[in-house]
């Protein structure tokens, strides 16, 4: 508190600001305030992870919900105007008849005029909780039954695809999250050691990580995952997968880290702390990490769309999460096949959220590159 | 250099003696002895087991026997040829794994190559032409291709093939040379096939290899030598080609032996949806099947294969750049 005011007192009595004034803190937030593809990134990163907590509130049905009358539908648009051409404030769609092809032996949806089921927000819908302990029931749109809205499709089973798209949206984007902090807790221990202690140690813990990169990961990922017990809770495969990705990962982290520990090692400061007699362990949490930790949540940021991307792969291939469970790269599973593509393309929607998830993590992790680097302009 | 060849070999054995450990615990890991896997295999396929076959099985693999004598002999097959069974194809792994083997390798390597032909240039087009508006444009193009998954793009372009084109990509051989000898048709055949799983699997490769080239050839322009080859009146292209990139093409080779395990981890997954005849499928079948010991043995070929290309990567590297020491 008392820095903070004595800087501010700096400013106001300066008309010029000097730089000397702020804090690394907030300069690298400045910097980082100055690229426009970061702050975009940050936004819709924001928003998809705002989403995926209120997956329940978003779905208007539960994602589990089996409709074996409502399979395959197309993405159904809110209509504004009716076959009368009469504008409607209030959007509605049309009740929908399914008939069965007798040529492709596939469900055609045709629209009933005359059912129009206008669209409600805020309704009462299945029960569900808030942040998974506040009971709660309103959804954010619905229809009145029997009349049903699938704003994003359905597939197979006739899932709703918004339902499965924000709650797979749960699993990929926290998957990468918790795989990223193991990745950081390994990725910096044995690469603080390695720099630190030097010697045998350090010889050993790279020839590790030499022998880890020199594996193709996924192969390796896939061998792991397949190798889980069948019988594991959703909870513990979740984990499971998280280990497996992150004992790759942590490689690249702990390379970087021993660099900076190595050349930490011989700043002066260092030989300070050393010669005033303190201790290996305060010299290493105390000045070494946190001069290091900007880099490390760089590094770590740049990390995590790889692993939304490996997840993805794994639940692809049908190693990774398993029904009930739903991630995005479980819902392009239904998409592997190219006639099904063709007949049904809305399946590849989750494909979108993979894309903008990867995409805005490299935005704002190359954002935060450039603004921790004391030397970019 | 004789010693540090000598040294790098025999680092290069102590390693693979460690891929063959993770192979074996691999095919270890799921619950259950290979047995009550083979049992269960042979009675879903109708065939009822006896107790003189699984004794033999025991025997061939000393399943009775302690850990490191099961070890041994797995691993001893290896040097013999002999790399075990695949329960799904009830045949010898080794008569499955050559021919796959070998299209993943060509696979890879052709991705490799085409790769650098592709970021080389652009890397060093975007760093003499920096923040101009063709430089930001491959920074995107870059940026995109790192953030779509190989495995989608491949669906991408089975679904623009099917509708534009009107035509399958899936698979290396037109049908009629599948199962042909080799010769030169069905190599042409070949290569009018490999340039979609190339393409494919070599987008997030190229786009990290010229954001690569292209930081580095910055940081070698910077360098005073570069100034005063310019000094002395070097046209431009003959400063840009011949001093500056050789100098700035040495860290990639250095990455030659990380980037093709990508290259490898990419292909498996693409030529599993192109359903490429090559170790993808067969692997990851293997997988979902829990037949462990041809998937194990997969790995440990595939990892075997890079530790053998880093050896040799880590030769060129000295043979290309004299600066480098070798201890």
């Amino acid at each position: 508190m008392a820095t903070s005011a004595t800087s501010v007192d700096i400013l106001s009595s300066d008309e010029t600001p000097q730089s000397a004034a702020i804090s690394p803190a907030r300069l690298i937030g400045r910097r980082f305030l100055r690229n426009r593809l970061a702050i975009g990134g940050s936004v819709v990163l924001f928003l998809l992870y705002m989403s995926a907590l209120f997956a329940d509130f978003i779905a208007p049905i539960p994602y589990t919900d089996v409709h074996e009358d409502y399979v395959f539908v197309p993405p159904q648009l809110p209509r504004f105007r009716d076959e009368h051409g009469t504008f409607h404030l209030r959007p509605f769609v049309y009740g929908l008849e399914s008939e069965l092809d007798m040529d492709t032996f596939r469900f055609v949806y045709e629209e009933i005029k005359d059912a129009k089921y206008p669209i409600k927000f805020f309704v009462k819908g299945y029960e569900y909780k808030l942040f998974g302990l506040i009971p709660f029931d309103r959804h954010l749109y619905g229809v009145d039954e029997p009349g049903v809205f699938y704003l994003l499709g359905s597939d197979d089973l006739g899932h709703d695809m918004v339902a499965r798209v924000f709650m797979g949206a749960r699993i990929s984007l926290t998957i990468g999250l918790v795989g990223v902090i193991l990745t950081i807790i390994f990725g910096a221990t044995l690469g603080t050691i390695s720099g630190f202690y030097g010697g045998g140690l350090d010889t050993l813990i790279q020839r590790v990580i030499e022998f880890l990169m020199s594996f193709p990961a996924i192969p390796l990922w896939a061998a792991l995952a397949a190798a889980m017990p069948a019988n594991w809770s959703p909870l513990q495969r979740f984990f499971a997968i998280s280990v497996i990705l992150s004992l790759v990962e942590w490689t690249g982290l702990a390379r970087q880290v021993r660099a900076k520990v190595l050349s930490y090692r011989e700043m002066e400061y260092t030989l300070a702390a050393r010669a005033a007699g303190t201790s290996d362990s305060r010299i290493i949490f105390r000045h070494m990490l946190p001069n290091a930790f900007s880099h490390i949540i760089v590094v770590a940021t740049l990390a995590i769309p790889g692993m939304i991307l490996a997840e993805t792969a794994l639940s692809f291939l049908g190693l990774g999460i398993q029904p009930p469970q739903t991630s995005w790269g479980a819902l392009l599973k239904q998409a592997q096949n190219v006639s099904v593509l063709l007949q049904q393309p809305w399946l590849l929607i989750p494909a979108f959220f993979v894309i903008a998830a990867v995409l805005t993590f490299n935005f704002v992790g190359d954002g935060l590159r450039d603004a921790v680097d004391p030397y970019s302009l | 250099m004789q010693r540090f060849i000598i040294s790098r070999f025999l680092y290069m054995l102590v390693t693979m003696f460690f891929v063959s450990i993770v192979g074996f615990v691999i095919i270890n890991l799921p619950p259950g002895t290979y047995m009550d896997v083979y049992r269960a295999q042979l009675e879903a396929q109708g065939t009822r087991t006896t107790e003189r076959q699984l004794e033999a099985i025991v025997r061939q693999y000393g399943l009775d026997q302690p850990v490191y004598v099961q070890y041994w002999k797995w691993v001893s097959g290896f040097v013999r040829g002999d790399f075990g069974r695949s329960f799904a194809y009830n045949k010898d792994v080794s008569e499955l794994v050559w021919e796959r083997l070998t299209l993943t390798m060509v696979i890879s390597i052709s991705t490799l190559l085409v790769t650098w032909l592709i970021a080389i240039p652009i890397g060093v087009y975007s760093a003499t032409h920096q923040y101009q508006a063709s430089d930001h444009f491959f920074t995107t193009i870059g940026m995109v291709g790192l953030s779509i998954p190989n495995f989608l793009l491949a669906l991408i372009f089975m679904v623009i093939a099917a509708m534009v084109f009107d035509q399958s990509v899936g698979g290396l051989f037109s049908p009629e040379y599948e199962d042909a000898p080799w010769d030169v048709a069905k190599l042409w055949d070949l290569l009018k096939h490999l340039w979609i799983p190339v393409l494919v699997v070599g987008t997030s490769g190229t786009a990290g290899l010229i954001r690569m080239m292209r930081g580095n050839l910055l940081d070698v322009l910077k360098i005073a030598y570069i100034t005063s080859a310019r000094a002395k009146g070097l046209p431009e292209r003959r400063v840009i080609l011949v001093h500056a990139v050789r100098n700035a093409i040495h860290p990639l080779v250095m990455i030659l032996g990380t980037s093709l395990p990508q290259i490898i981890s990419g292909a498996t997954i693409v030529s599993m949806v192109l359903s490429l005849p090559t170790t993808g499928p067969l692997y990851f079948n293997a997988l979902l099947q829990q037949d462990m010991y041809l998937a194990g043995t997969f790995l440990v070929f595939l990892a075997g294969l890079l530790v053998i290309g880093n050896f040799l990567a880590d030769i060129l590297l000295i043979w290309v750049d004299p600066r480098i020491r070798y201890t």
